[in-house]
């Protein structure tokens, strides 16, 4: 496999050259989007979030919008805020990768002088990250992470073992992988953890899944008529329990090395279970900002979800899907349903756009323009 | 004859249909862990993706698949029956 991308001053690895504008907040969504319209190349983040959060869901922004500008698909960032303290705050916690990262606010100035500033440092990175050449890079630089959605049972018979298949190798050629999704392990929770490599981690993980069943039971609501989806449901998936025994399929067979907060990055190589929703975008979205430069898809029904930073390569195994929303589907596993392709052959053809798409080929996603960036938010603002 | 539906052990309580099945046909089944091939006669229309019953479950009793339990019956399942929400439900949460 050979293998390109971009060598950040840190020395991550990265697969795009973003240069991103960041809002700290939804009221600097509207500068953040005028300066990017000002510069093709340059890329503004929009997001719902980041004013009066605080606690543990405050700390949780904040280590999403760092993880995410310190990506290393993000050559250089530009943070703009409304006020000075928590922009710089991002600002920062970005520029400890050693990127360059400028700051602007808002308050004193306006949306239109902050706009003109912040265009011209987006106009100058983006230049710089124009000259920055792709370098041979191996699987143990990058980390990159695993989901599916509109999952059906397609997924679980040919779709997740043929991603299993790909994850094991990457693991064994010494990459990261994550992996998250804390809903969908119900009925399956069981199998993860007798895959944690240690004692800690499984009780770990065991700790985390107990305390999300009990987030649920506290909430007063089931998951019920939400897990599975009604996409599931049609697709022929009839309980959590068959959901989850087909999700953990893609993690192959690698030990469980950590278990980790949302968004927060993987200290070593190997297979990261990571506390996250199911939901397609927040789960993608907190891989990115745990420096994920990659994104393995499988869809049963056919998912459309993309990332602003993150490459999401799809992967369906399902007939039906590879016709009707074929322009989604990067890899079309159909023959493997029919038994007409092995596992083998399937998880080669996983790994062959794998490395297409880390040499610079655009996904589906990218190419149609879905840059979904959502925040998981634990709860309401003060 | 081509395989419509896989199983994925052979003690499994059901297979998946892999292609659009019909009342009254006797169908191959594949089986993932290296089983020989079952047969099974469907007893109606069950799409691509939806569930075919292997085995005769009875109401209340475990619904395997992976060689795990995918939740239970609410129903007697017959072998050849559609199996969905309307016939098995969750074992983890229910209503």
């Amino acid at each position: 496999m050979r293998l390109t991308g971009y060598r950040r001053q840190n020395g991550a690895a990265g697969i795009r050259n973003h240069v991103v504008i960041l809002p700290l907040d939804d009221l600097s969504n509207t500068a953040a989007e005028g300066a990017a319209r000002l510069i093709p190349g340059a890329l503004a983040l929009p997001h719902a979030y980041g004013r009066l959060q605080f606690g543990e869901d405050l700390d949780l922004f904040f280590r999403t919008m760092i993880g995410t500008g310190a990506n290393p698909n993000v050559a250089a960032a530009v943070v703009v805020g409304i006020e000075p303290k928590w922009t710089q705050r991002l600002a920062d916690g970005i520029a400890r990768t050693g990127k360059p990262v400028e700051a602007f606010s808002i308050e004193g100035s306006g949306d239109l002088r902050t706009i003109e500033r912040a265009a011209q440092a987006a106009k100058i990175m983006v230049q710089d990250a124009s000259e920055t050449e792709r370098v041979p890079i191996e699987p143990r630089d990058l980390v990159v992470s695993i989901k599916c959605g509109e999952s059906d049972t397609t997924l679980g018979i040919a779709g997740n073992p043929a991603l299993g298949r790909a994850v094991d190798w990457l693991v064994n050629a010494g990459a990261t992988v994550i992996f998250g999704e804390t809903s969908e392990l119900t009925g399956g929770e069981h199998l993860i953890a007798a895959r944690c490599a240690a004692p800690e981690v499984r009780e770990a993980f065991l700790r985390t899944y107990a305390e999300y069943i009990e987030f649920i039971r506290s909430t007063g609501a089931d998951l019920l008529g939400s897990q599975p989806t009604e996409g599931n449901i049609a697709g022929g998936l009839s309980t959590i329990e068959e959901k989850a025994l087909g999700n953990i399929q893609k993690t192959g067979t690698t030990p469980v090395r950590s278990v980790l907060a949302p968004a927060e990055a993987p200290r070593g190589p190997g297979l990261h279970f990571m506390d996250t929703s199911s939901a397609a975008a927040e789960m993608i979205t907190l891989a990115g900002a745990a420096g994920s430069v990659l994104h393995f898809f499988t869809t049963g029904q056919g998912n459309v979800v993309g990332n602003p930073i993150v490459p999401v390569v799809k992967i369906s195994p399902n007939p039906n899907t590879t016709t009707s929303m074929s322009e989604h589907i990067d890899v079309d596993l159909s023959r493997l349903l029919a038994g007409d392709m092995s596992l083998e052959e399937a998880g080669t053809r996983v790994l062959e756009v794998f490395e297409r798409t880390v040499r610079g080929r655009l996904t589906d996603a990218e190419a149609l323009g879905h840059v979904e960036f959502v925040m998981t938010k634990l709860y309401r603002s003060a | 004859m081509a395989y419509k539906a896989v199983a994925h052990r052979k003690e499994d309580a059901v297979a998946v249909a892999i292609a659009d099945l019909h009342a009254g046909e006797t169908i191959q089944v594949r089986v993932l862990d290296g089983s020989a091939p079952l047969a099974v006669t469907v007893r109606g229309a069950i799409l691509l993706g939806h569930k075919v019953a292997l085995a005769d479950i009875a109401p209340g009793g475990d619904v395997t698949e992976y060689g795990e339990r995918i939740g239970r019956a609410t129903l007697r399942i017959p072998p050849g029956e559609h199996v969905h929400v309307h016939n098995i439900e969750s074992a983890r949460w229910s209503a």
